[in-house]
């Protein structure tokens, strides 16, 4: 019994995942502009701090996270919006079976986009602020992943608060901004951690933090969703 | 004893310090089809969104088929099918996508052809249903796909919300026809509309709520508004 509403609630997961991406992939324009504008705000970034490679390679972790998370939040909207936009939702939310399987499917589709959107970005970032691999690039790719799926579990969450309103656009930053402070905080030490070579000291326990914040804000989050989606 | 398909006690419904429902109750039996007529802002339609759960009774109580609103929300949900205003439709997904899509969610089969051979049951030519994005069809195009859809689906209760609007003829027919078949086989319909006319034959009682109070009497032979008020209203909008 529990084993077939979780086999029903991953098929139902999956497809809500399947028609989010194949829309985004049609459409393109989302994903376009926000690399465009994580790119810009990298450019942005890299003139304030100045020529000075030292400075930008000691800032590059902040501002790789903060052009991750300002770009990043502009897909958590859309991914709504086309919810909204032929009054869809209210099939979506009438579909039998749990609605946690709706914020899966969401937060699926939202972190293939965003890690698609990092692995455009980390490239022009390491050129422009003059990062190299460091030797433990798994474990900084381990960061990266876990950073962003808490980035993306909070936004995809939030941004179905917003949804219900007329400035959503504002509204979701406000709501996402001051929950993601300790993902943030995580995330970006680890990273710089990691790029100065500190693996077994700040490193492993910042990423051991970044994992707490994860399942804090997953296990918080399914549990919530279906009480935040109602309308 | 079989539980009515809907049964609601007093239930009211607000919407910040507007009421939408002032305490509605009604009945319909299984194998029962029953409209409910009003004018714009009557409450049509946020009665049917209480019967499906998309909102929660501000007061009252009520069932669907014995499972209560609000405590057991999920088999409701099972039960019902609802056509309403907008289709509800993925604007980059072609007709058979969103009927695909539709059909995992459903826990349905969804091969190919099977997802054609239901939009072109509505009517929909499968070059179209296959071809083209749902942003490109008309807009009594959408509304079949979603008629394909509910008829995927084929719930105990239909709730359907001015379910005759940009159909011609033949959509008409084909509303009516699933209205005929659900009843036939135990389920029943409760249907929003101010197209009287079109509904008439496959309703067997007739309602109207006004100011969010349902006026008529609920028993059956009662129920029916007066042809002079039935002529009103036919001229009315959607609630």
């Amino acid at each position: 019994m529990a084993e077939s509403a979780w086999r029903d609630g991953v098929r139902r997961a999956r497809a809500v995942a399947w028609k989010d991406l194949v829309t985004e992939r049609r459409t393109k324009a989302n994903f376009a502009s926000v690399v465009s504008l994580a790119t810009l705000m990298l450019l942005l970034f890299g003139f304030a701090l100045g020529p000075d490679a030292a400075a930008l390679r000691a800032a590059a972790a902040g501002v790789l996270w903060l052009t991750v998370i300002f770009s990043g939040t502009l897909a958590f909207n859309r991914s709504y919006q086309l919810e909204l936009e032929d009054g869809a939702i209210e099939q979506l939310l009438l579909y039998p079976g749990d609605r946690g399987a709706i914020f899966l499917g969401k937060l699926a589709a939202n972190l293939v986009f965003v890690l698609s959107m990092e692995a455009a970005v980390i490239p022009v970032a390491a050129v422009l602020y003059h990062i190299s691999p460091p030797p433990a690039w798994p474990m900084l790719l381990a960061v990266l992943l876990l950073g962003t799926f808490g980035f993306v579990t909070l936004g995809t969450f939030y941004a179905v608060m917003a949804s219900r309103v007329r400035s959503r656009e504002v509204v979701l930053p406000l709501l996402l901004f001051p929950m993601l402070v300790p993902v943030l905080i995580a995330a970006a030490e680890a990273t710089v951690a990691l790029l100065n070579g500190n693996l077994m000291g700040d490193a492993g326990a910042w990423l051991r933090l970044l994992v707490v914040f994860d399942v804090i804000f997953f296990v918080a989050a399914v549990l919530a969703f279906p009480y935040v989606v109602e309308m | 004893m079989q539980a009515p398909a809907v049964e609601l006690n007093a239930v009211a419904h607000r919407f910040g310090r507007r009421w939408a429902l002032r305490g509605v109750s009604l009945r319909v039996a299984a194998g029962e089809a029953l409209a409910v007529m009003g004018h714009n802002g009557s409450g049509k339609s946020t009665l049917l969104r209480v019967v499906a759960t998309l909102l929660r009774p501000t007061r009252g109580a009520g069932s669907v088929f014995g499972h209560d609103l609000v405590g057991d929300a999920g088999a409701v949900r099972a039960a019902v099918g609802l056509l309403g205003h907008a289709p509800g439709l993925y604007d980059d997904l072609t007709a058979v996508e969103n009927l695909a899509f539709a059909a995992r969610m459903l826990g349905r089969p969804g091969d190919r052809g099977a997802l054609l051979a239901a939009l072109e049951a509505t009517g929909l030519p499968p070059d179209v249903a296959a071809g083209e994005r749902a942003r490109s069809l008309s807009s009594g195009m959408r509304r079949r796909v979603a008629l394909a859809r509910t008829l995927l689906q084929r719930p105990r209760l239909l709730l359907l919300d001015e379910p005759y609007n940009s159909f011609d003829a033949a959509g008409v027919a084909l509303v009516n026809e699933l209205v005929g078949e659900t009843r036939a086989r135990g389920g029943a319909a409760l249907l929003v509309t101010h197209e009287l006319g079109r509904a008439e034959g496959v309703c067997d009682r007739i309602a109207e709520l006004e100011g969010g109070l349902l006026r008529a009497p609920s028993d059956a032979g009662e129920a029916a508004p007066p042809a002079a008020r039935r002529a009103r209203l036919a001229g009315g909008g959607r609630g």
